[in-house]
């Protein structure tokens, strides 16, 4: 455990010295945070987008959605609602990026051979760069909700604000975040054995990003709709793609495949 | 301490070290010398448990490769060919982080105490990125030294350093060696293994020789002594060749270089026969060779064979 924690110390250590992290770990989640709160703000002072609720098809999809809403207010929820699955963006990028740079850096500069010679287990190693990653990706989506909701706290309706303050949401931010972090944090980790170049390595592992980029499109066409069932199947498949790839990352990072074949 | 039997490494078809022999004792600086690529790396990787050999056995300390890799971690210690530092933090916290991962109790003791050694403290809170390639290596040194302990690795250790760095390095081999610890020392700077190792192995995929710098010597160029003459040397070769223990004898100007296996009680013959026949002895001495000159005698021996 006390190796665990100093690899993990370290690993900040170095990280956050690097300013494209230290940006994509902090600037990623403010701009986030903030342009919901902007439309809320821009919202209030725009008349007559009713008009747009009146295609019968996207009200039949949004309906349940706007159950007891005003057709304002279903709006002001519809628009939001994108915004808001975008905050599932920060999971898979920002441990992305300090995955990428925290293994592919150790690559390059040659220090994961002496890191190997101590007795510190592969799965100790493995599990402390998981969590360097992990802990920062979850505490950066948390906050950035955290702003999101208190702004809507203050700025939104609150029948509005009842809606995301709900069950579906905490479900997405608080169970599903996380579950997508350490998915895009395997994949990251497999993706960096193979590259020498850590932004390579992020874009790659970026890849993960693509379903839910789908869904945020597939939602704002109006093909599909999130809803609680929805965000419960996919807290399920991260769920199973995440022990998957957890054993893929540990039979991979074996001392020898690292210094032998990781290049 | 350290002790191999047909240990062997192959990656896929290339048998990187094939069946290697050794045994080495408690306190001993052994020399390991080869080529590149003779293997020299992988075999300190499999002796640190960071590679698994193909075949054979290795124990170190007692401890058997293969089984018992986490105590042997825990109790050698390891220079690495490349350093391998972290370059955006400090040297003390680059210590401070491997103090902890060998479970050394006094952490901060031990870093302050090898910082101090390198002659590193002053620069203790710089960055690591910022050091010159030396101050990297000694670095990597006292970072190897953190956990004392009981059986040290070293890599070339001398490879990036200044004479000055070297000396230090040397000084430090040395006083390792007077506290008992056991060293293996790849290098391709013979002059060091003749200084610093009790013996020597020179290996190429194969073990080709082992023994002590001196015994080696021997073993190659026999015993040599060396006779300066007034005049050309020539003149008394013949007379020289033609005693019965002589082995071989030639002539280098004024030089005579005869061959013997006993120079302490032929000498004297040598000297009698010489001033009978007439020439003038300005002095006689022993060539020395330099290991470098082994080496590379066994090297050549080495080339039709390998080709
Ligand atoms: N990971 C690897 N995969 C394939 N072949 C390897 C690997 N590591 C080493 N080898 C091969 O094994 C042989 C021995 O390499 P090694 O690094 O042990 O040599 P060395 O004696 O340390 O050389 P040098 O003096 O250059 O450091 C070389 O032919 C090398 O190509
Ligand atoms: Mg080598």
């Amino acid at each position: 455990m006390d190796k665990i924690t100093t690899i993990v110390s370290k690993e900040w250590a170095e990280v956050f010295k690097n300013k494209l992290v230290l940006f994509s770990v902090l600037f990623l989640p403010i701009i986030l945070a903030i342009i919901p709160l902007g439309m809320l703000i821009a919202f209030d002072r725009i008349e007559g987008f009713e008009t747009e609720m009146n295609d019968p098809d996207m009200m039949r999809l949004v309906g349940q959605m706007c159950v007891g809403l005003s057709p304002t207010d279903c709006t002001l929820v519809y628009t939001l609602n994108l915004f808001v699955l975008m905050f599932m963006i920060l999971p898979v990028a920002i441990p992305v990026t300090i995955a990428a740079y925290s293994i592919v850096g150790e690559k390059t500069t040659r220090s994961l051979e002496p890191l190997l010679a101590t007795p510190i287990t592969t799965v100790e190693l493995l599990v402390a760069k998981i969590i360097a990653a992990v802990v920062p990706a979850i505490i950066a989506t948390w906050l950035a909700f955290g702003i999101f909701l208190a702004g809507a706290w203050l700025l939104a309706p609150p029948a509005v604000f009842a809606v995301f303050f709900d069950a579906l949401w905490l479900l997405a931010i608080l169970v599903v975040a996380p579950l997508l972090t350490v998915l895009a944090t395997c994949v990251a980790v497999i993706v960096s054995s193979r590259v020498s170049d850590p932004r390579v390595a992020e874009q790659l592992s970026a890849v993960v990003i693509l379903p839910l980029i789908l869904l945020i499109v597939g939602q704002s066409v109006g093909l599909v709709l999130i809803d609680r069932q929805l965000m419960i199947v996919l807290g399920l498949i991260v769920l199973v793609l995440d022990i998957i790839l957890v054993y893929l990352a540990i039979r991979l990072f074996q001392r020898e495949t690292i210094l032998t074949r990781w290049k | 301490m350290i002790h191999t039997e047909n240990l062997t490494k192959s990656f896929g078809d290339q048998v990187a070290v094939d069946r290697l022999n050794l045994d080495i004792a408690e306190g001993e600086v052994f020399g390991f010398l080869g080529p590149n690529g003779a293997g020299k790396t992988t075999t300190i990787r499999m002796l640190t448990c960071l590679i698994a050999p193909t075949s054979g056995r290795a124990r170190v300390l007692n401890y058997e490769v293969g089984r018992d890799d986490e105590q042997i971690r825990r109790n050698v210690g390891i220079l690495t060919e490349t350093p391998g530092m972290y370059d955006r933090l400090s040297a003390y916290r680059n210590l401070s982080i491997f103090a902890r991962l060998y479970e050394v109790e006094q952490v901060d003791y031990q870093v302050e105490k090898y910082l101090k050694l390198l002659g590193l403290w002053e620069r203790r809170d710089d960055a690591v990125g910022e050091f010159s390639k030396g101050m990297r290596q000694k670095l990597a040194i006292g970072r190897a030294l953190l956990h004392e302990p009981q059986v040290l690795f070293l890599d070339e250790p001398t490879a990036a350093l200044d004479p000055e760095a070297s000396r230090l390095v040397h000084d430090f081999v040395a006083e390792l060696k007077g506290r008992g610890r056991t060293i293996f020392l790849c290098t391709h700077n013979l002059d060091e293994a003749d200084r610093l190792c009790d013996r020597v192995a020179v290996f190429k995929t194969h073990l080709r020789v082992l023994d002590t710098p001196g015994r080696l010597r021997q073993q190659v160029y026999g015993r040599q002594v060396a006779f300066h003459l007034g005049g050309p040397a020539e003149l008394f070769l013949s007379q020289v060749k033609s005693l019965p223990f002589v082995d071989q004898a030639e002539a280098k100007d004024a030089k005579l270089i005869v061959t013997l296996d006993d120079p302490e009680s032929r000498n004297p013959d040598i000297v009698r026969a010489l001033v009978g026949a007439g020439a003038d002895i300005q002095f006689v001495g022993e060539l020395r060779y330099s290991l470098e000159d082994v080496y590379l005698q066994l090297m050549k021996e080495d080339a039709p064979a390998a080709g």
